[in-house]
Order: structure tokens, then C-alpha cells, then sequence
């Protein structure tokens, strides 16, 4: 796991130094804006589909996905960054709750 | 030109407590995001020291989730370096917009990278004048940085106390958490689908690729999908 933890540390701290230190040139290649708009979306979108969705190498529909639909409307509705959180695990919490 | 000179300097103090009592807020707020992340991490199976750890040096929230949830569900320690950093890259078209502004050299621009945030950035570009746009960027950064780390702490030895996470949804705050910063990125349909399509290719990759990869190669493939799309679209 340390592993992990200093590699991730090492290239998530040097893309960070490098944006101060590159010159706008490079940056403002219209391919490397592209990406770097393109590349969170893609990824952050594949996370929250495998946290919400997958159980180990398994696809199910639980009390996530409720959760998850409840926070995606909020979100959808502007509510703010912790309220979406909130209702999410709330909505998750309480359907365990009652079943 | 003298005028606005005066203006601007009547006007320094308010503007200076609007930027620090807005970078506390943002701190608090992401405190609370810290909170379920020391819980989940320790709870996906990292020590304390490795939770605290990931918040003091890697300090992204993305990423640091990107590394527990990939790790957590089996996957190996270089897919999940590798999904971590990745979705660092953005924090570097941050700092080429910071950079002109903030004018760091040597150590000063050690340390601010290390600030270079979703945060950060975004209350340091809302700025029109720079003299509070530095401040806000430092307020903010240092705010979000504190407040990260105590509540990443709590959450880590408070994942033992609690009784049973899964009962209070602490699963779905992280994803609920990654909608809510995402939604603001996706302007225009092509994002919409980009979104989708990687969320689709991600799943159906869950029974098929060994644990945690999934992710990455959604990810990937759907970005190289989208350049020839655009490609072939003649742009």
C-alpha cells in the first residue's frame, strides 16, 4: 500500500509543479487542453459508475444506486457541494435502514 | 488613475476579509468530504498513518479516493498510482493559469504547488485583481490544507468507533461526492457522452478485467474515443 500511497504522491505533486513551471506554450497546445479538460471527466465518471455499481467482479443494484440517483438529481439541481453528499449517503442510509 | 488607486486601497480590507472568510468556508466544507475519507480509507483496509499520509503529501481529493477505492477493491498499487496521477492532470492546466499570476520562484514555488487545487484555483481565477487573487489562492490552499488533514484524522480513528459504516451510507459519499464536482465540468453534449460512456465501458470491464482497472481502462479508452470522434467529426 506504500507503494501506492508514494508513487501516486510523486506524479500527483510533480503535475502539479509542472503546470507552474512549463511554458505556456506547451500547455496551450490545443491537444494537451483537450485532454487535460477530457481526462477527469472520463475518469471520475468510471469511478463513481464501479463505486456505485460493482462488488468485486459482481454488477448489482443496491442501496448505492438509490443513493447515487438521489445525489445525481441534487447535483442536477445545483444544491450545494455537502447537501449532495449528505442526501446521498442519507438516502443509502436509511433505505438499509428499513429493509 | 490616482482615483482608482484610492479606491482600491479603501477597498483592500473589506476585499481581504471577504477572501479569507470565503477560504474558510471552502475549508470547512471540504473538512467535512475529509471526514468520510479518513473513514473509508482506513475502512478499505489503509492504516491510520497511510490515511494521514495520503492527505498530508498526496492532498488531492480525487486522487486520494482514486487510490483507496481502487486499492480497497483488490486492485494492484501501480494501477492505483497510476489512476491517482492521472487524475492529477488537470491540477497541472491549473497551475499554467496560476502561474502568470502568482510569479513563484524557488522554494515559495515548491510549497505553492503543493497547493495547487480544485479549490484553490477556483476561488484564486474568480478574483479580478490580483492582489486578492494571490491572497485567496495562499487563504485557500492553507485553509483547505488544514482543515483536509484534521478532519482525514478524525474520520481515520473515528472509522473504528463507528459501528457499522455501510448503515450510515459512508459508501455512497464518495461517489455522490465525485458527482457533484463532476457535474460542473460537463458543459455541452460531448462531455455528456464522454461521461457516459466511460461510466458504461467501466462496467461492463468490472467481471472481465482484474480488480481496479476497470477504471483506468474505461477511462483511457473512452479519452481516445473521443479524439477520434472529433477526429473523424473534421475538427
Amino acid at each position: 500500500m506504500w507503494t501506492a500511497i508514494l508513487l501516486g504522491t510523486l506524479g500527483v505533486y510533480l503535475l502539479k509543479l509542472v503546470g507552474l513551471c512549463v511554458p505556456k506554450s506547451v500547455l496551450e497546445q490545443p491537444q494537451v487542453q483537450q485532454a487535460s479538460a477530457l481526462l477527469p471527466v472520463a475518469l471520475l465518471a468510471a469511478l463513481v459508475a464501479v463505486q456505485t455499481f460493482a462488488t468485486g467482479h459482481d454488477l448489482v443494484l443496491d442501496a448505492r444506486a438509490a443513493g447515487f440517483a438521489v445525489a445525481l438529481v441534487a447535483a442536477l439541481l445545483r444544491a450545494p457541494f455537502l447537501l449532495v453528499v449528505a442526501l446521498g449517503a442519507g438516502t443509502a442510509a436509511v433505505l438499509r435502514l428499513i429493509t | 488613475m490616482s482615483t482608482t488607486g484610492t479606491i482600491a486601497d479603501r477597498s483592500w480590507p473589506r476585499a481581504r476579509t471577504a477572501v479569507l472568510r470565503d477560504a474558510v468556508g471552502v475549508g470547512v466544507a471540504v473538512g467535512a468530504l475529509g471526514l468520510s475519507f479518513g473513514a473509508l480509507s482506513v475502512l478499505a483496509g489503509f492504516s491510520v498513518a497511510q490515511t494521514c499520509a495520503l492527505s498530508l503529501l498526496m492532498f488531492s481529493g480525487a486522487s486520494q479516493f482514486a487510490v483507496v477505492g481502487v486499492l480497497g477493491a483488490g486492485g494492484g498499487a501501480l494501477t492505483g498510482a497510476a489512476t491517482a496521477t492521472l487524475l492529477g492532470v488537470r491540477n497541472s492546466l491549473y497551475g499554467l493559469n496560476l502561474a502568470s499570476l502568482l510569479r513563484l520562484r524557488g522554494v515559495r514555488r515548491l510549497v505553492g504547488a503543493h497547493l495547487v487545487l480544485d479549490e484553490s484555483s477556483a476561488m484564486a481565477t474568480a478574483r479580478d485583481d490580483p492582489r486578492e487573487a494571490r491572497l485567496a489562492f495562499w487563504a485557500t490552499g492553507i485553509s483547505v490544507f488544514v482543515l483536509w488533514n484534521i478532519a482525514t484524522l478524525g474520520g481515520a480513528l473515528g472509522a473504528h468507533v463507528l459501528p457499522d459504516p455501510e448503515a450510515l451510507g459512508l459508501d455512497v459519499a464518495a461517489p455522490a461526492a465525485f458527482v457533484a464536482l463532476l457535474l460542473p465540468r460537463l458543459r455541452g453534449r460531448r462531455l455528456w457522452a464522454l461521461a457516459v460512456a466511460a461510466a458504461g465501458l467501466a462496467l461492463v470491464m468490472v467481471p472481465l478485467l482484474p480488480a481496479g482497472t476497470p477504471v483506468l481502462v474505461a477511462g483511457l479508452t473512452a479519452i481516445v474515443a473521443a479524439f477520434a470522434a472529433r477526429r473523424a467529426g473534421g475538427r
